[in-house]
């Protein structure tokens, strides 16, 4: 299957999805350390987000949380592309800063936890899981 | 990438990598705004304002982000200055301050001066000469310098964060959205004040429950005739309290701000909200410190303080020594005039210190040992409890000196 979304910051990646049906908070959400979301009560809490296609809704809480995906993106913790369904500036800025290809405007109901995803820029190719 | 968003041959080729991975970098945050937010184009801004200056906020991450991006070579292009940093540069050390901290913080504004910033680290850069004029576009970060030049200036910028900021201050464009465009800068809810509102504690306390109801919003102003102050110092309380407890980027206030006088500024259908009077805001303030009698900090001048307002503090206290620690912050500049007329020494002489660069908001309080704050800022009141684990007393100007003097609120 192939999805089209715009793209936030141009690259070419590829790994195993991790889908959020809620928003994520990087600032106090996500471990710079060991990637492994931290926030209580949010449905990723404990999983490690370092290396997969991060599929999520869209960016909340603090502006910070720019500089944490920068820092995950410098210790090797940080997803290896991120997928929203629309985007917001925290994330978006993160994603730049870090070079972390990253699509937005996608509807991300189609991409399920333990699919491969492919991202060419503003392409993204959805393989068998 | 850039699609639905119209780029010069300039700006297509900073984005293009052609002036360098710094300044390709910059312009990928700025167009990636610009395409999320719906703008056009871009357009050229007069001034940046970062934040992100305090080690305490930025952390490693952030050092280590501003140091790479200084080693690309990149310099702002438009002047930019900085929010306060974590400490006073001059007096950190008699002030309290760690070592490891003071070097951290002194490596933050080395990589901001290298990045073409200069080291003004202020709140109210309005103060010291950085005035951006009627409808002119400029790139803010900080929420009540942002809310005090959109409103009281009649300027324009968005609530930049502290990346975006600096991103528009290395390619010297903002994208044109939001509160740069006439629509976004009608009021959407009225506000009827009905109770007198007369010293910068009150502007402040009605700051706070206007945000709080508003959000996001532009409220439109209309006080009771000569029952409110209209200073500089009052609208500057007035504006960071909306920005802290609410996002209030702009406000307008019928007779005073410049584009209040222009029609039509309220949207048809703004919903009007009265306020009657300021208790729930005091009482709200003041939560955290209830039942606390013995306080060991007094915090004025958030957002920093002017040389009035210093000069006042001055005259109230001659002559008497305060029991509580009371730090005066303000910026540099202010600093080094109240020093050159005498009334930095006679303020010291009474046990106060004027405090630059920083504020009790972003320097590391908890490092410094203090527990139980005492301010006339709405804002400071609001942050403190949650930023910096003090307890809080809110009340006005003269109370706060009174707390300092006696150590007991």
């Amino acid at each position: 299957m192939e999805l089209r979304g715009r793209v936030i910051k141009a690259g070419i990646a590829e790994g195993v999805a991790l889908v959020s049906p809620e928003p994520i908070g990087f600032l106090g959400g996500v471990d710079p350390e060991t990637g492994v979301v931290i926030e209580a009560g949010h449905p990723l809490c404990g999983q490690c987000v370092a290396g997969r296609v991060l599929v999520f809704p869209t960016g909340k809480g603090s502006t910070v949380g720019s500089y944490t995906l920068y820092r995950m993106a410098r210790r090797g913790t940080a997803p290896a592309a991120i997928i929203n369904a629309e985007s917001e500036a925290i994330v978006a800025v993160g994603a730049i800063l870090g070079d972390i290809p990253m699509v937005d405007q996608v509807d991300v109901t189609r991409i399920h936890t333990g699919d491969r995803v492919r991202i060419e820029g503003e392409r993204i190719l959805v393989l068998a899981s | 990438m850039a699609n639905g968003l119209r780029l010069t041959p300039e700006e297509k080729a900073m984005l293009a990598g052609e002036e360098g991975p710094g300044v390709q970098k910059a312009m990928e945050i700025v167009v990636a705004l610009g395409q999320i937010y719906g703008a056009a184009d871009l357009i050229p801004i007069a001034s940046a304002q970062v934040s992100g200056v305090s080690y305490k906020n930025l952390g490693d991450a952030g050092l280590e982000l501003l140091q790479e991006w200084a080693a690309t070579g990149v310099r702002a292009r438009v002047p930019a200055m900085l929010n306060p940093a974590g400490m006073d540069l001059w007096q950190w050390r008699e002030l309290g301050f760690s070592e490891e901290f003071a070097r951290r913080q002194q490596a933050v504004l080395g990589a901001y001066t290298a990045l073409g910033i200069t080291p003004t680290c202020t709140c109210t850069p309005y103060l010291v000469g950085f005035v951006p004029h009627l409808g002119q576009s400029v790139a803010w970060a900080e929420s009540s310098a942002v809310s005090y030049v959109n409103s009281v200036l009649g300027a324009r910028t968005n609530r930049e964060g502290g990346p975006s900021a600096l991103a528009s201050a290395i390619t010297g464009r903002t994208a044109r959205y939001g509160l740069h465009l006439d629509e976004k800068r009608r009021a959407r809810a009225i506000v009827e004040v009905h109770c007198p509102v007369r010293t910068e504690a009150d502007l402040g306390a009605l700051g706070y429950l206007v945000g709080r109801q508003v959000q996001k919003g532009v409220p439109y102003f209309r006080f009771s005739p000569s029952d409110w102050n209209d200073s500089a110092q009052a609208l500057k309380a007035l504006g960071a309290a909306m920005g802290a407890s609410g996002a209030v980027a702009l406000y307008h206030i019928e007779g005073v701000t410049p584009e209040a006088q222009r029609e039509p500024m309220v949207a048809p259908d703004a919903p009007t909200i009265v306020v009657q009077d300021l208790a729930a805001a005091y009482a709200a303030l003041n939560e955290s410190g209830e039942g606390i009698e013995a306080i060991d900090l007094v915090s004025l001048g958030c957002p920093h303080a002017s040389e009035e307002e210093i000069q006042a503090i001055a005259d109230y206290l001659d002559g008497r020594r305060v029991k509580a620690a009371l730090w005066i912050t303000t910026s540099r500049t202010i600093r080094q005039r109240a020093e050159a007329k005498g009334v930095v020494a006679r303020l010291e002489a009474t046990g106060a210190r004027v405090v630059a660069d920083t504020c009790l908001i972003v320097a590391p309080v908890k490092e410094l040992g203090f527990r139980s704050l005492v301010t006339n800022s709405a804002k400071m009141a609001f942050y403190a409890p949650s930023h910096s684990g003090l307890t809080v007393h809110f009340g006005p100007t003269e109370r706060c000196l009174e707390a300092a003097l006696s150590g007991r609120w």
